[in-house]
């Protein structure tokens, strides 16, 4: 120590007990927040099961199984919504799938200059952030009349299928999967991007280095690497569409008929919801709490998968 | 050894494989556009139509009864400014704690784990999902004031969507923060309380405001939890106990009756509504620049 040091400088200060409190004060407040997560989903969870309590033990599993929708002889059953669910969500699906990968990959590649790319990805995320209203409102008057004389040759051509045996008559089955699609698009391709390109340019460059081709590399090298991300994206979305309310209720046409062909108007849970939930009660709340539990249990049992499967897909490289 | 052709060494087009490599690429940029396009003809359509619409009376009116023309928008879009703040004002705070602490008190550990797994449940959660609990929890209840539909029961149910965006972009910001400054805060003695709020979090707000100006965005056009929460109203807002009109549940309500000035109106929301979103992204994007620097 030099001479001059100046012991008291460094004597031993306590903490003053205010500054204890406030810290532990706070540590107690961010606790509390914390577990502010754990009450809302138990919340969801009682508040749902709590309203179908009625609905449940009247129908039981045959609730699942039924499709007629009967307020005034107050007889549910919700095959039809949950069908619609599962279709649409699937076939939407079928189509975002190929076309978000295939984006995700012109994007990620040296196809084009780089600037092109990035105000494309900057495009296809903003898409993203449309409300699924507009896209609602944009379907009805734009997409869907546009289609129309479309779907009207598909009736005509393959008429003799089930799932083409109705005529097209404005909102129905298949303008709601192609909402979907838009509505489902940006979040497969921009997480399919960001796998993508967390994959090591060694990889790359040793495919080619082999003497493969780009798409022998795409294919058989980089497609393996990223495809954890990409199919929890694909989950996810999947999960995404299971519950997409607005646009869907805006062009599905909201009939709780039956029908296998995808130009006729379907229903999924969420429209239903959407639809009735404002003008009913008694039992028809309570079957619309059981529908909703559906719902819930549909996507949580999704988005489950879909972290199990990032997880076991991972590849270690 | 053996010895090798001069044309093995160039690019041979009609190679099958060459041929498969061009048909891929050319498959991949058709749906390059393909999944661009839509964007362009909606924002056009919106832009324009809905553009076209914009004027001074119509932003500042309320919405003709139906079948008489004129009227405007005024109500909805001061009912979404309050649906949504009122959303932000009880997600943000409860958001940033949760996230405070996941990332600064107990970053593992079974409570943490529970509440991670948690916000991802919630993230996955249908927003319709969020407005039938609120509405089981609130309006069925008549919990507050024997309201039954009210704003604070649409911003609450805003909230619960809001609220596992802002918990996940708050613990990955705030561990994102160097551990030396940290340390450096407590070296000179001050409390925990004092290192999170004066450094830790300072450090971490350009991220933190990016996701939060995200969520309030993606709050801002949300229609199903609002549809039976909020519920409509065709007049200006009157406090935060009575149904609230919101431009989202305009668009909704109006896009499906079948006068033409309604519709007109469900475009003019549109737009202002699109504009609002857009420039909170752009804003986003703004913000998130400061955090990478």
């Amino acid at each position: 120590m030099a001479a001059g040091a100046r012991p008291e400088l460094f004597s031993q200060r306590r903490r003053p007990p205010w500054e204890l409190l406030i810290d532990r004060g706070f540590q107690k407040l961010a606790v509390v927040l914390a577990s502010v997560v754990g009450l809302v989903l138990i919340g969801i969870l009682f508040t749902v099961l709590g309203g179908a309590r009625e609905a449940i033990t009247r129908f039981g599993l045959g609730f699942l199984t039924t499709s007629n929708w009967d307020p005034i002889g107050e007889h549910y059953g919700a095959f039809t919504a949950i069908y619609g669910t599962v279709v649409s969500s699937l076939l939407a699906l079928a189509i975002a799938v190929p076309l978000g990968v295939g984006t995700a990959i012109f994007l990620t590649e040296n196809f084009i200059p780089l600037p092109v790319r990035q105000v494309l990805g900057l495009m296809v995320e903003l898409l993203a952030a449309i409300p699924s209203v507009v896209l609602g409102l944009w379907g009805i008057f734009v997409m869907e009349p546009f289609l129309r004389p479309g779907l009207m040759g598909l009736h005509q051509l393959l008429g003799w299928l089930p799932f083409f045996s109705t005529t097209p008559l404005g909102p129905g089955m298949a303008p709601a999967v192609l909402i979907l699609v838009v509505m489902i698009l940006p979040i497969i391709t921009a997480i399919s991007r960001d796998s993508l390109q967390q994959v090591p340019l060694a990889l790359r460059q040793a495919a080619y280095g082999v003497g493969t081709t780009r798409w022998g590399a795409i294919v058989h090298v980089i497609l393996p690497a990223a495809i954890s991300g990409i199919t929890g994206g694909v989950m996810l979305a999947l999960g995404r569409a299971m519950g997409e309310t607005m646009a869907v209720t805006m062009l599905i046409g909201n009939s709780n008929n039956f029908s296998l062909s995808l130009l006729a108007p379907a229903n999924t849970i969420s429209s239903m919801l959407a639809n009735q939930f404002g003008e009913a009660d008694g039992l028809q709340v309570s079957a619309l709490m059981y529908a909703a539990l559906v719902l819930m249990l549909l996507t949580l049992v999704v988005n489950l998968l879909a972290q199990v499967i990032v997880r076991r897909l991972s590849l270690k490289y | 050894m053996t010895s090798f052709s001069r044309g093995s060494l160039t690019l041979q087009p009609s190679l099958a494989r060459n041929r498969w490599n061009l048909l891929l690429t050319l498959t991949a940029g058709l749906f390059t556009a393909l999944a661009v396009l839509p964007l362009i003809v909606v924002i056009a359509y919106v832009l324009l139509k809905g553009g076209s619409l914009i004027t001074l009376q119509l932003l500042t009116a309320l919405p003709p009864p139906p079948g008489l023309d004129g009227g405007g928008i005024g109500n909805a879009i001061l009912g979404t400014l309050i649906v949504t703040l009122v959303a932000a004002l009880i997600a943000v705070p409860v958001g940033v704690g949760a996230g405070v602490y996941l990332a600064e008190f107990a970053s593992a550990g079974w409570f943490a784990r529970f509440v991670r797994f948690g916000t991802n449940v919630l993230a996955g959660v249908p927003s319709i999902i969020c407005g039938v609990f609120v509405y089981g929890l609130i309006v069925s209840t008549r919990l507050f004031f024997n309201q039954s539909y009210s704003a604070l029961a649409g911003g609450i149910a805003l909230a619960v969507l809001m609220l596992p965006t802002v918990i996940k972009t708050t613990d990955e910001a705030l561990k994102l923060v160097p551990q030396e400054l940290r340390w450096g805060a407590m070296g000179v003695g001050a409390s925990r309380f004092i290192t999170i709020t004066r450094v830790t979090l300072p450090a971490a707000f350009s991220s933190i405001a990016t996701g939060v100006v995200l969520a309030v965005a993606r709050a801002a056009g949300e229609t199903a939890p609002l549809i039976f929460t909020a519920l409509f109203s065709p007049f200006w807002p009157e406090g935060l106990f009575n149904p609230i009109a919101s431009m989202s549940v305009l668009i909704y309500n109006f896009a499906i009756m079948p006068y033409e000035a309604q519709i007109a109106l469900a475009w003019a929301s549109s737009f202002v509504l699109v504009v609002m979103i857009l420039l909170a992204n752009l804003l986003a994007r703004w913000l998130g620049r400061f955090s990478s620097t």
